[in-house]
């Protein structure tokens, strides 16, 4: 960017950190792609995924090994019908030649069917090793906690789970068996020349050294490359989806010109990259041909030196040409082979790094009860007992918190930025669990529930309103998913959203990602309202959840509260004051602790912060 | 759970393919590969060379063979051997020169294909960006670009290669023995046919893997961005479940490709083989009954085996070219759509101009006269052309100056109606003027240098704090407009971020709270002290103290600049001069807040949602 540069000099220095608003360090690891990975982690992983296939792995090698035997038995049989099969043939004797008819029909059967055998196979424990690999990290991904899931952003978290296992998938697809191809055919094809001519063997033998040395040299400069190459692709990326994710302020703001420039920076870089990246291979493939062309032909000179001095058979030679042929075809192959080991490794390394990740808010391992409800109302009782809580990079939110609510009450809670009110409302909800201390519905400790009972006690509704593809009524039925039609209309009636929703295309059916499907922010807080309602929980914590709402929309959500809220407990944070009034009793919160606390109406009356707030919010509907 | 209906037919990239074939598909390419075109056939002519280089590797065999060994002369051993080295360097240098010809340029080719998809798909309405997920536009400009540069590096030069080589390859054979050249033959015809008959259905089966991976995607995504309410709901393990099902699914696909792989590649292999025995047996049988020489059935052998790769390999080729097709048709989909026209506005805008005496967008501004609505009806380009419009009948006047809020139900259209003043989207019919200028003649980038706009999704890019301020103002802006700015937004917490306001945010960056992310788009929005403003609810996120804070300073901003307001609530409105009430897509009033208060039911209930009118 060109404005960049114009910050105060001295502001950019790590040093002079004021204390961060943020539960941040600049060093901060999750600031960066790869987040820290203890060591053998990758290799850890990957051992964990093949273990449950160790038997068809097996089996899946031992077919390789029987494939190529079938496929290097060619050259054998032609040595053998040159200098035994025709010989017998001129004393008219058929047998050497049949067998060499019968014994090349059957190594071709057997080729073909192996590998026929061999890539179902070798698909199938493939298939199944992703699969396992994209269930690991999804699972993952979704039981670790929030504070996680705020720190690294999602379009890291979303390449993890695409492009990375994907990138797996091309060294598991092609390169492993193209690996493993290479490295049997040469211990074969070695082993044979050996067999044929001890000599010749060692010639072959002894050429596999320079072309190491070559695989070697390759594989250090290629790593290089590749991996300023796939930052600069992931530079690429990120340049694109923000664009085009952005893409209202970039118009309006102009910002075409400037980010075709930007962009046609990252692109070149990465243009340098790949052509660099490009040539190493070419240079990898001229060093290995001309290392096998020059073995061919000094072995073919050694050899029909030989076969001209009579030391030598003419078909072990005819024999040792094929197989020299076959022995340095999969060079070019090897050096492919090492571009997606490259990747995989790299991508395989990030992943171990996000699963080496613990959460934070773990699941009971033996899951408490709730005990049965004292009196009809759904309500129950919510007490944080001497709860600190502060973030993992320091400061403390929540110095010692002690707060009840009996079953049933609707407290408001209200206080500036930064008072803690949604800490508060996340701990409720076990979003965080507290540094000390604990926060009990019932009597239970949250930490003691299971996820579906913790649910069908606590349920909150956040300020931003994401929808998931498919239709409105799906959406709703997020908060219930056995709920019946009528029920999700039932929900949305009580809450004021059936009437924009019957005006959509389809109603209820209308898909909201796709044709008519605009659905306003206000219209989408009213959706997770919907939602909220319609899973019926013993406690209801909305935070911000009104915000997107015009007048009359907060107003028949405040009026379906107080027939939904009634006998439920509800904690409800707002900036707008008028949810207050719903409300039994208000508490106002300041750097982490109550500063007040009482019926809203003892609270105007007095002269606190609220009775303050309370005036300026009054004047401001004037 | 809802996601799994996230259903593969329906999205975007899948309309209407026709049945154009491959070729004619890919000869769209052509505009890019021009520039290169030197290069590249330069590097096939090296590729012919060279593949034909290995194939009198054989024929020099079967002289010594024939020649110095079976007449024990040593002399022609070394010389045997020494063309055979020549050879063998000239093949591996001319394939050396091969990826040395193309390596540069095809990266070239690569990089100008997104370059020209990036510039494309910024200047495509929003309607279009409306419609694609990013993650459809993306996969476009990395997967399928990187599929174009394999192609047109392998597939495409191969298959001419491969084609020359065995054409070759063949005639050598048939020269030196037809019987055996015509034994090797046979499996060519049926190994081409399934080639051709997997190669479709291959690419059927890929491009519905292709599809599932988007679908999986797309849970993937989803379940990151609504972590909240799956965790908030206890809904992770239905995900969990939904996920399972649709990678088992993905998992079932990618077998079945595996399964057709597996026969090609049975086929391949066993076809080609049994007619190799075949010529070995009736080699053999000639060799013995003096009718050919050793070292032909040699170099034959050695011929056929070096044309088994460029056999081989014709399957995987077409397939290659198969998925490049689909790349391209991808690719085009998306170029094919037309960008919002730059420049044309600009060149007709005299003649429009003179057609109209309102408008006269070259002289500077004759005279204040603010934003004007005509007759503005709107209808989304993608909406069923029965539906009512979104906007219709729009007649509206703000002043020079003056601040006019914009109030309305929830889904009143007034995000729209903002939309429209920096011609996000086109007006369907009537005229907005600014000034007396038509906004439909002045340029883009003027009007949108003229109107300033705060969003109600605060977008952040990957930058600093202080660029992402600074780009809503000219070149010239500083430090002094980054701090004005700032301090307008009640944004000082930009200060106490590790690095200040060069503090990197965005995807790339720190995360910033939804207020924080509102305060800067605010900043922005005010930064370049813009001539006109559209604040879309800029103050919904922000809490009572910081929002009176802001208003207050808002108020200096607003009163040298016209500007259009959108608002929920009486405290937003009263920023403004005067207020437009929004109902249905019309505009229902315009007065002062009092006297609509006073004189408008409607507007009684949206701002004190006064019970009386909502019976």
């Amino acid at each position: 960017m060109t404005a960049t540069t114009a910050t105060a000099p001295g502001k950019d220095q790590p040093g002079e950190d004021p204390p961060a608003a943020e539960p941040r360090t600049p060093d901060d690891p999750f600031d960066r792609d790869v987040l820290p990975t203890p060591p053998g982690a990758t290799a850890a992983l990957l051992r964990s995924l093949l273990a449950p296939m160790k038997a068809r792995v097996a089996v899946t090698t031992l077919l390789l090994l029987l494939q190529q035997a079938a496929v290097q038995a060619g050259p054998l049989l032609v040595a053998y019908a040159i200098d035994s099969a025709v010989p017998a043939f001129r004393h008219s004797d058929l047998g050497p030649l049949i067998a060499v008819g019968v014994g090349y029909l059957l190594c071709a059967l057997a080729s073909g069917a192996l590998q026929y055998a061999f890539i179902l196979l070798s698909a199938r424990v493939n298939q199944d090793v992703l699969l396992d690999l994209r269930g690991r990290i999804f699972r993952h991904a979704q039981a670790l906690s929030l504070d996680f899931h705020e720190r690294y952003t999602s379009g890291r978290l979303i390449s993890r789970s695409t492009t990375d296992v994907e990138s797996l998938r091309e060294l598991l697809d092609e390169g492993l068996q193209e690996l493993v191809t290479v490295i049997l055919s040469f211990v074969y094809i070695s082993a044979m020349l050996l067999w044929l001519d001890l000599g010749l063997g060692a010639v072959a033998v002894a050429s596999l050294v320079p072309l190491y040395l070559l695989v070697r040299r390759y594989r250090r400069r290629a790593a290089r490359v590749y991996t300023v190459r796939s930052t600069a692709i992931a530079a690429v990326i990120v340049k694109f989806v923000e664009t085009m994710n952005g893409i209202r302020p970039v118009r309006a703001f102009r910002r075409e010109a400037a980010n075709d420039a930007d962009f046609r920076t990252l692109n070149t870089r990465h243009e340098r990259t790949n052509g660099d990246a490009l040539l190493e291979m070419a240079q990898y493939v001229v060093g290995s041909r001309l290392v096998a062309n020059t073995a061919v032909a000094a072995i073919v000179l050694w050899g029909a030196y030989r076969v001209a001095g009579g030391t030598l058979a003419l078909g072990v030679l005819a024999a040792a040409v094929l197989f020299l042929r076959r022995l340095y075809d999969p060079i070019d192959r090897l050096g492919m082979f090492l571009n997606s080991y490259q990747s995989a490794a790299a991508s395989l390394e990030k992943i171990a790094g996000l699963l080496a990740q613990t959460p934070t808010v773990p699941e009971p391992a033996t899951p408490g009860q709730l005990p049965a409800r004292a009196s009809e109302h759904p309500g129950r009782e919510v007490v944080f007992d001497g709860v600190r809580f502060g973030y993992r990079t320091g400061g403390e939110v929540l110095p010692r918190f002690d707060l009840t609510m009996p079953a049933g009450q609707t407290v408001a809670v209200v206080g500036s930025t930064g008072a803690g009110k949604s800490t508060l409302a996340k701990l409720l909800a076990r979003f965080y669990d507290p540094s000390d201390g604990r926060v009990l519905l019932d009597g239970v400790d949250l930490r003691e529930l299971a996820v579906p009972e913790l649910r069908r006690g606590v349920v909150m509704v956040t300020q931003e309103a994401f929808l998931f593809s498919g239709t409105v009524a799906e959406n709703i039925a997020i908060g219930r998913p056995d709920a019946t039609r009528e029920e999700i209309e039932q929900a949305a009636k009580a809450i004021g959203a059936h009437d924009f929703i019957s005006s959509l295309p389809d109603g209820y059916d209308t898909d909201v990602r796709k044709r008519g499907g605009r659905i306003s922010a206000g219209q989408r807080q009213l959706v997770a309202f919907a939602r909220a309602l319609l899973a019926d929980p013993a406690v209801l914590i909305l935070d911000e959840a009104t915000s997107s709402l015009d007048v009359p929309g907060e107003r028949a959500v405040q009026h379906a509260m107080s027939t939904v809220l009634h006998g439920r407990t509800a904690v409800v944070i707002a900036h707008r004051l008028s949810t207050v009034e719903i409300a039994d009793r208000v508490l106002v919160m300041e750097d982490g602790k109550i500063v007040e606390d009482g019926t809203p109406a003892e609270l105007v009356a007095g002269t606190g912060r609220f009775a303050d707030l309370h005036r300026a919010w009054r004047d401001s509907l004037a | 759970m809802v996601t799994t209906r996230a259903t593969a037919e329906e999205s975007p990239d899948r309309t209407d393919r026709t049945g154009r074939s491959a070729v004619r598909t890919l000869l769209r390419l052509w505009p890019y590969v021009r520039p290169v075109r030197v290069r590249l056939f330069t590097a096939a002519a090296v590729a012919i060379v060279a593949s034909c280089l290995a194939l009198v590797i054989p024929l020099v065999l079967k002289w010594m063979v024939d020649g110095p060994v079976a007449d024990r002369d040593p002399a022609g051993v070394w010389l045997g051997a020494l063309y055979l080295l020549l050879l063998g360097f000239g093949e591996a240098l001319l394939f050396g020169l091969r990826r040395w010809l193309v390596a540069r340029p095809l990266a070239g080719v690569e990089a100008s294909m997104r370059a020209d998809l990036y510039r494309h798909l910024q200047r495509l309405p929003v309607a279009f960006h409306d419609r694609w997920p990013s993650g459809q536009l993306l996969s476009r400009g990395t997967t399928d670009l990187m599929l174009l540069r394999m192609f047109l590096a392998f597939p495409l030069t191969f298959l001419l290669v491969n084609s020359v080589t065995i054409l070759v390859g063949v005639i050598i054979m048939l020269l030196q023995d037809w019987t055996l050249g015509l034994v090797i033959l046979i499996p060519a015809v049926p190994v081409m046919v399934t080639c051709v008959v997997f190669e479709k259905r291959y690419a059927s089966v890929a491009r519905r893997a292709q599809d599932q991976v988007g679908d999986l995607t797309t849970v993937v995504e989803e379940s990151v961005l609504g972590i909240r309410i799956i965790k908030g709901f206890g809904r992770h393990r239905s995900q969990a479940r939904a996920f399972r099902e649709l990678s088992r699914t993905l998992r079932g696909t990618e077998l079945r490709k595996a399964r057709l792989l597996a026969t090609i590649w049975g086929v391949i292999v066993t076809l080609p083989e049994l007619a190799t025995g075949a010529a070995l047996v009736l080699g053999t049988v000639q060799v013995a009954d003096g009718e050919l020489s050793a070292g032909t059935l040699v170099a034959f052998l050695s011929t056929a085996l070096a044309l088994r790769w460029p056999v081989d390999s014709i399957g995987f080729l077409l397939a290659m070219s198969q998925e490049a097709a689909t790349a391209t048709e991808r690719y085009f989909e998306v170029m094919d759509e037309s960008p919002e026209t730059d420049e044309t506005p600009e060149r007709d805008a005299p003649q429009r101009g003179a057609g109209n005496c309102a408008t006269s967008p070259h002289k500077p501004a004759p005279h204040n006269d603010g934003i004007r609505f005509h007759n503005v009806r709107f209808r989304y380009p993608d909406a069923p052309e029965d539906s009512p419009p979104t906007l219709d009948n729009i007649n509206l006047h703000i002043r020079p100056g003056e601040s006019m809020a914009l109030v309305g139900a929830t889904g009143s259209g007034k995000t729209t109606l903002t939309a429209l003043v920096p011609r996000l989207h086109e007006v369907t019919s009537g005229r907005i003027t600014l000034d007396g200028h038509d906004i439909s003649a002045l340029p883009r980038t003027s009007l949108r240098a003229l109107v300033a706009v705060a969003f109600e999704e605060p977008t952040l890019f990957s930058a600093s704090v202080a660029d992402n301020v600074l780009m809503g103002a000219g070149d010239g802006a500083g430090e002094p407009d980054l701090e004005r700015a700032l301090a307008v937004a009640q944004a000082g917490f930009a200060h106490t971020l590790p690095h200040g306001t060069a503090t990197q945010v965005g995807e790339q960056g720190l995360s910033l709270s939804g207020g924080q992310r509102q305060r800067l788009a605010l900043a922005r929005a005010v930064v370049g002290r813009p001539r006109f403003l559209v604040l879309d609810d800029p103050l919904s996120a922000l809490d009572v103290h910081t929002e009176a804070a802001v208003e207050a300073a808002l108020r200096d901003v607003l009163a040298e600049t016209t500007a259009l307001i959108v608002a929920h609530r009486p405290s937003t409105v009263l920023l403004a001069d005067r207020v437009a009430l929004l109902s249905e897509g019309r505009i229902a009033a315009v007065g002062t807040h009092h006297e609509l208060l006073r004189a408008n039911a409607e507007y009684a209930h949206l701002m004190a949602g006064t019970e009386e009118a909502d019976r």
